[in-house]
């Protein structure tokens, strides 16, 4: 008896292996709000939701809570409201896992979003910081970043939008929220477990070395050459993500090879 | 009230707040009618989208405070405010989305300040140039310590502007869609306050419309009232969708002055009826 093709745990992409370490970012998060902000994130969220963690709760990336897990994209039915100014007041409650992207994130967790250049005269200008310092002061922050490179990795950012390890004042405990669990790339798992909470290599994924990563990154990261491997999925992970949450293959288009 | 009236009442230099959220029921209606006047030198407050794009565009903005600039869908940054930021033309109060909900509900209390956790540690303080404190709290913790946040002072507002689905004559409006966003905040927040809907309505048709929940200002939020159909345009309202063709429109204009030229020629330089006459003409063209 072989398993269909769909499940067939030979073939797993370099997407599937960041989507199943997406979904790991939520391990043991229980009954809070999921907020990842980009495809492969989602993808995670939804495949931890419909895996080890269904308390989570998961939006439609507007105003609606979904009832059930539907594929990127589609709505389904829905179990409650959830409008911006909400938002804030799920952040300032803690109850809450956002995953951000970063234009730049430097070994301390501190990230930039919002332009590049001087503040009141930038070079290039982005978003603005969005919820970034609210997000990392209040609850769980977590990074995707789906072409890891040493622009993304920088020595230093050039706007702190969200705060790094090395921006908390042990003195003011209006920082005892602040934890950023994990950076996933399409290279591989960190966190900032490294000396002083700078960041750590947990896992690479298949076929990427250590040579790639340091290459990629303009500052050392802790234990990259001990680093082991990202585990694979199991076939119920590859079903769910291949045939019910992505089955048009979204995912791939966001992750650098 | 007109458009016309509207803009009479406002003056330069004043401190306007804009409703809505990145490309999501913007009174771009009042701020297309902001352009076509001689009204400059705002400081404006909003979750910016193409509204501060066309003012900048117009050079009108001297400061802006905003917790994020989004169009909200590809090319994402507005490159108006882009090219005011890049230029330096503006002085920029960038802040954590979270505080300019917090600084309007400190001005919609007349309060001078509300803490904070957002924005500590991060570059926002350095971005308000001293203009932003801290604050300690006179309860220390069980453990003695004492938490020092952010003290995010009111957004006082000399004016407000929204743009709401529904509302009656004398200032009841409603919002149909699935976000009221902030709009009644920027009311509560503003000492003048101007409406913009897509349907003026009896008062009991309104409050037969909508859920009860849906009536975001009542009258002692409002003074004054326009009709103005597709007033969202091109961001969405509650009874319509963006219309992600002309956004993209703008935005790919901004990017050579003679296809900007030709944006303000064809969209900005007449009447409400003129622009809207225009971009059905726009959308027949995308159709053939």
């Amino acid at each position: 008896m072989s398993a269909p093709a769909t499940t067939d745990t030979a073939t797993v992409t370099r997407a599937e292996y960041c989507a199943i370490a997406c979904a790991e970012i939520f391990t043991g998060a229980g009954e809070i709000m999921a907020s990842p902000m980009a495809t492969l994130p989602l993808i995670g969220a939804r495949l931890a939701r419909l895996t080890t963690e269904p308390d989570l709760l998961v939006t439609d990336g507007e105003a609606l809570l979904l009832d059930e897990t539907p594929a990127l994209g589609s709505v389904g039915s829905i179990e409650g409201w959830m409008p911006f100014r909400r938002v804030f007041d799920v952040v300032a409650s803690g109850r809450r896992h956002v995953v951000m992207g970063a234009n730049q994130l430097d070994r301390y967790g501190n990230q930039n979003l919002s332009a590049f250049g001087p503040l009141q005269q930038p070079k290039r200008q982005m978003f603005g910081v969005r919820g970034a310092p609210g997000n990392t002061i209040n609850h769980a922050t977590s990074y995707w970043v789906g072409k890891h490179t040493a622009r993304v990795f920088c020595d230093e950012v050039d706007v702190v939008c969200g705060i790094g390890y090395d921006k908390v004042d042990p003195g003011n405990p209006a920082f005892r929220y602040f934890a950023l669990p994990r950076v996933v790339t399409n290279l591989g798992v960190f966190d900032f477990e490294g000396p002083d909470h700078t960041m750590r290599a947990r896992t690479l994924h298949p076929g990427v070395t250590a040579a790639d990563v340091a290459e990629n990154t303009s500052f050392e990261i802790a234990e990259l050459e001990s680093a082991g491997v990202t585990r694979e999925p199991t076939e119920h992970e590859l079903h769910l993500i291949r045939d019910v949450l992505d089955p048009k293959n979204r995912r791939d288009r966001e992750v650098a090879l | 009230m007109t458009l016309d009236d509207v803009i009479g009442e406002l003056r330069s230099g004043m401190t306007i707040g804009i409703g809505g959220w990145g490309s999501r029921r913007k009174p771009m209606v009042l701020v297309r009618a902001l352009v076509r006047s001689d009204i400059t030198d705002l400081t404006v407050v909003s979750y910016g989208g193409p509204d501060l794009g066309l003012l900048c565009s117009a050079g009108k903005v001297r400061k802006a405070y905003y917790g994020f600039v989004s169009l909200d869908s590809p090319p994402f940054y507005d490159p108006w405010f882009a090219h005011a930021r890049t230029t330096g033309a503006i002085v920029a109060r960038e802040m954590d989305e979270g505080m300019v909900k917090c600084g309007l509900e400190a001005a919609a209390a007349r309060l001078p300040f509300l803490p904070t956790r957002a924005g500590l540690g991060s570059d926002v303080l350095t971005f308000w140039e001293g203009e932003l404190k801290t604050i300690a709290s006179p309860y220390p913790a069980a453990d003695g310590r004492t938490e020092t946040l952010v003290a995010m002072p009111a957004l006082d507002l000399d004016a407000a502007l929204v743009h709401l689905d529904l509302g009656d004559r004398r200032g009841n409006a409603a919002y149909t869609g699935v976000d009221p966003y902030f709009d009644d905040l920027f009311c509560a927040a503003a000492q003048r306050r101007y409406v913009t809907v897509d349907r003026l309505v009896d008062t009991e048709e309104l409050v037969k419309t909508v859920p009860l929940q849906n009536l975001l200002l009542n009258r002692m939020m409002v003074d004054g009232v326009v009709e103005a159909p597709d007033g969202a345009h091109f961001t969405f309202a509650g009874e319509y969708g963006r219309d992600e063709a002309f956004q993209r429109h703008y935005a790919e204009s901004a990017k050579d002055p003679q296809a900007w030229q030709q944006f303000v020629d064809t969209y900005l330089s007449g009447t409400e009826d003129d622009y809207r006459a225009a971009v059905r003409a726009f959308a027949k063209e995308k159709q053939a």
